[in-house]
């Protein structure tokens, strides 16, 4: 068995700067519990917190929440970021956004914008986020290129929007990012308590998947086009945040420096806070970062599989949220015992509808803003 | 950010042209850590770089040509057989071009 031992710092940091935000996006990965505007990080406290990451070896900072644009200080947060040596790079909505603020914001060092999308067009988009924004996000988009800066677009997908999967890539080929991302959700936060009705039927989803790589093909050396499938539907598990504690830190808006988005669901993790103990600590030392760390805390089949050094076990929320045990194999995994409630959970999709349908909008849990 | 080398694998894209300039693509550039790792930063990816592969990619500046890159190495690895040196060249461009890391302009 590995020890539980940090070898390398992180590569990246995941910053979630705050949890306000102009859409409720029933899918969003946001925790239950959000974190109130007072107890925010200030921009001072921040940039001491990218510098440290700096040191221990992280080359990325990914600015979300949340809506990172909600913060008036994110110009002297990303500044923060280019002055420690890290690569800046932006996930947003694209609102509230002006041209003059993208100016500052691109003019304080920022590498990347990964702007999101939540379907083709402003009506279906406007179900998903609860709020109408497409028209705005164009507007992003051209103002972005503008500028000698990465963009992403990323779309998310689900069973509501997937059939409209052809027009939204005609919309990013208008568009013209470097890159285009077409990411299932994944079924944690509020997207777990939407799931029944967000998770795609299986000729839906082999249909998209076509249509995908097809568009990945035809546009090669263009636009690089990504896609990540809803991983209840794949015969191994993801490497979840590249393993626990191996790559990446992720710091939450009140200074929690977590695993992964979704560790506060875990029964009886403690996090330490950015504001008590330095980046090096939490990373060598706190319980939450070492808990999962290497293969000691393994049950079989992981144990001696000989993936295990390939996908960590899988998600450790995802055995939690659905076995009951963070321990366990992740539940999607073909090898893992538990792997009935999975197909227990997709059965009763299939029983339901093979095609998209659009719930009415009442039966949605939206995500509201903090308190 | 994954390392590409780790991660999802790596789209070959179009070889160049000599005469063509090879840019960074935007969003894409040149870092180092603490531990003196060298990569080419991208959109949530990053690639591990050594000696010359790092040689040129420093290169690709939108001002040389494929083929002024092409001599600078055949001078810098004169031991190496220069034929097998271009065809690397134009092989990691191609590489590069398909992972969206390079503008040929």
């Amino acid at each position: 068995m590995n020890a539980p031992a940090a070898t390398a710092g992180p590569l990246a940091l995941i910053a979630e700067l705050t949890h306000r935000c102009p859409l409720h996006c029933v899918y969003c990965s946001n925790p239950s519990e959000l974190t109130r505007r007072e107890r925010e990080l200030t921009a001072g406290v921040w940039a001491r917190v990218l510098r440290e990451a700096a040191e221990l070896g992280v080359m990325q900072a990914d600015f979300t929440g949340g809506e990172p644009l909600a913060r008036p200080d994110l110009v002297e947060i990303i500044h923060a970021a280019r002055a420690a040596g890290l690569y800046a790079s932006l996930i947003t909505s694209g609102l509230p956004l002006d041209e003059k603020r993208l100016e500052e914001i691109v003019g304080a060092g920022l590498d990347h914008l990964q702007l999101s999308f939540q379907g083709a067009e402003e009506e279906s988009a406007s179900e998903f986020s609860g709020t109408r924004t497409h028209a705005q996000k164009l507007r992003v988009a051209e103002w972005v290129k503008r500028h000698r800066i990465g963009l992403t677009l990323n779309f998310v997908v689900h069973r509501g929007n997937l059939d409209h999967l052809e027009e939204m890539i005609a919309l990013a080929e208008r568009i013209g990012p470097q890159r285009v991302e077409f990411a299932h959700v994944q079924y944690y936060g509020w997207a777990f308590a939407n799931r029944e009705r967000l998770l795609p039927a299986r000729a839906q989803l082999d249909k998209s998947l076509e249509i995908l790589k097809a568009a990945e093909e035809r546009l090669r050396g263009k636009i690089r086009v990504e896609f990540v499938v809803p991983d209840y539907y794949a015969k191994f598990p993801k490497a979840c945040m590249g393993g626990w504690g191996r790559k990446v830190m992720l710091i939450a808006p009140g200074g929690d420096a977590m695993p992964c988005h979704a560790a506060n669901v875990l029964p009886g993790m403690k996090f330490e806070n950015v504001q008590a103990r330095t980046l090096r600590e939490i990373w060598e030392e706190s319980e939450a970062f070492v808990k999962f760390r290497g293969e000691a805390w393994m049950q079989e089949p992981c144990r001696s599989c000989e993936r295990r050094g390939v996908d960590f076990g899988g998600c450790r929320c995802q055995a939690f949220l659905l076995a009951q045990d963070a321990t366990a194999t992740d539940p999607v995994c073909s090898l893992s015992p538990r792997r009935e409630i999975v197909d227990a959970i997709l059965a009763g999709v299939h029983a339901g509808t093979a095609s998209a349908i659009h719930a009415p909008r009442a039966e949605w849990i939206y995500r509201p803003n903090p308190a | 950010m994954t390392d590409a080398d780790a991660g999802a694998p790596i789209k070959q894209g179009t070889i160049p042209a000599l005469e063509s300039r090879p840019r960074l693509a935007p969003g894409c550039r040149l870092g180092e850590n603490a531990q003196q790792l060298r990569v080419l930063q991208m959109p949530e990816r990053a690639l591990r770089l050594n000696g010359p592969s790092l040689e040129i990619v420093q290169r690709c500046d939108g001002k040389r040509t494929v083929r002024e890159i092409i001599t600078e190495l055949q001078k810098m690895y004169s031991k190496a057989d220069p034929q097998k040196v271009e065809q690397d060249i134009l092989g990691y461009l191609a590489l590069l071009h398909g992972e969206r890391a390079l503008d040929f302009e």
